[in-house]
């Protein structure tokens, strides 16, 4: 029999289960492999369906997105009950990614700004979600959204991540390797790389020996030049704390790295250690002037937790 | 009775400088709030960002970061690192809703024991006036409702 894999979505936009479509025809190799039991981006299934299974009747749950409604926060328990290994995938399931950004706020901000400030909203009537909602004698319900958006483990147990925004079909394909040969990692690793994106970078021998930044600038101002080390060109590449295995796509493309990877195994909070690399480098010593190249940097707090506030030290901003 | 509120204050002291003053504050007998928990480092330049966010994370009500005078560094450069990484790290802070008044920095020489004291004394009133920060407590208030 072959072993049962499932699939699911919570607070994410869609792009990892594109990383499973670009595994092109490599997609029929893990369907000769493996039974999908639950994939509802592209097939139908039904909660029912999943709750009827025996318990850890499902070897492997991919789960992507970050939770943030009480619907996701059920589905991943039941997930978790019905499977042996549960890997989180991506940006948003490792670290909460850029829905994590809502820290910044709570619910009550998220749904001014979405359903009444927002310059594509239409609302004149004010009408916001509600859980329970009664109409004409029927009554609909909707999960409850919660002020503070988690990562995957920080509400179910996991055994591996996944990480990138999104990962490499590469990477998903080397866990289901890794997974049917049973030559597993151990557990809570992230199946990636343990070494810093510069190691890895195309341009690393380009990369100056003291980074001495004196003038910060933002992509747009720029032409980027496409041989040299983007951070030494002052544009914010936060590679120095990222972890590599993405195949430096966004150096290849000549933008910087944003760190969607998250940080290596030694680093408790990504943020913090990558704040330390970029303030270190500003080509100063006096006060008011690395006050003046470091201002170029616009928020600070929203780039360097881009794609880990849920997971960083202080995990939301507090209100 | 309540207790009344005694901030707690994580001060990360040089060892070159701002803990000598410390201990300088100590022989001369001056008189200080006793609300820090020194943490000796050999330099300012020492300080991981992630140390303050822990700190702060973990319930501090202020942190305090001591280190030489510009020009005094005993490794040279090492407190113009921490200069260099406060500034952007007391916007991040900031953007975190924690109050300026709860992150600072001073540059406080081994013979200034009478200006560590002055400093003690100023931060502990104005993180005192501000109240607890209790962070975890915040964050969970927020994540319940």
């Amino acid at each position: 029999m072959k072993p049962k894999v499932a699939f699911y979505w919570c607070a994410a936009c869609g792009g990892c289960e594109e990383m499973v479509v670009d595994l092109a025809e490599g997609i029929l190799d893990v369907v000769a492999a493996v039974d999908i039991v639950l994939w509802p981006v592209a097939m139908d299934f039904k909660r029912a369906d999943v709750e009827a299974m025996p318990d850890r009747s499902i070897a492997v749950a991919f789960i992507n997105g970050a939770i943030r409604t009480t619907e996701q926060e059920e589905w991943v328990h039941l997930l978790r009950r019905k499977s042996q290994v549960v890997i989180a995938v991506g940006a948003c399931a490792q670290m909460g990614g850029i829905p994590g950004l809502a820290n910044f706020s709570n619910r009550a901000g998220v749904f001014q700004t979405v359903y009444r400030e927002a310059p594509s909203t239409l609302n004149d009537a004010g009408v916001y979600p509600e859980t329970i909602h009664k109409d004409n004698g029927f009554t609909v319900t909707l999960p409850r959204f919660f002020d503070t958006v988690k990562a995957l483990h920080q509400v179910i147990d996991v055994d591996y991540y996944i990480p990138g925004c999104p990962p490499t079909p590469q990477l998903l394909s080397d866990a289901v390797t890794a997974l049917l040969s049973g030559k597993l990692p151990e557990k809570g690793s992230v199946l990636a790389p343990d070494q810093a994106l510069c190691m890895d970078c195309p341009r690393k021998d380009t990369k100056p020996e003291r980074l001495a930044i004196s003038e910060f600038k933002r992509p747009h101002e720029v032409l980027i030049d496409q041989e040299k080390c983007i951070l030494a060109q002052g544009l914010l590449c936060l590679g120095p704390a990222t972890r590599a295995g993405c195949g430096s796509r966004c150096i290849e493309g000549n933008m910087p790295c944003t760190g969607c990877f998250g940080p290596t195994s030694r680093v408790r909070d990504y943020g913090g250690k990558i704040l330390s690399a970029i303030a270190g480098s500003a080509a100063s010593n006096d006060e008011a002037e690395i006050a003046r190249i470091l201002d170029k940097i616009p928020d600070p707090a929203g780039t360097f937790y881009r794609y880990s506030l849920p997971v960083s030290e202080l995990q939301r901003k507090r209100l | 009775m309540p207790e009344p509120f005694e901030p707690r204050i994580v001060a990360f002291f040089c060892n070159w400088c701002t803990y000598l003053a410390a201990d300088l504050a100590g022989t001369s007998r001056m008189k200080y709030p006793p609300n820090a928990r020194v943490i000796r480092v050999m330099c300012s330049g020492r300080l991981d960002p992630q140390f303050i966010l822990k700190a702060f994370a973990d319930g501090a009500d202020g942190v305090l970061i001591g280190g030489c005078h510009p020009g005094d560094c005993h490794y040279q450069e090492g407190n113009y690192k921490c200069l260099r990484r406060f500034n952007l790290l007391k916007r991040v802070v900031k953007e975190m809703g924690i109050e300026d008044d709860r992150f600072r920095l001073e540059w406080i020489s081994a013979s200034e024991g009478d200006r560590l004291r002055s400093v003690m004394i100023d931060m502990v009133d104005k993180v005192r006036a501000l109240g607890p920060l209790n962070w975890n407590a915040s964050v969970e208030e927020v994540a319940v409702s």
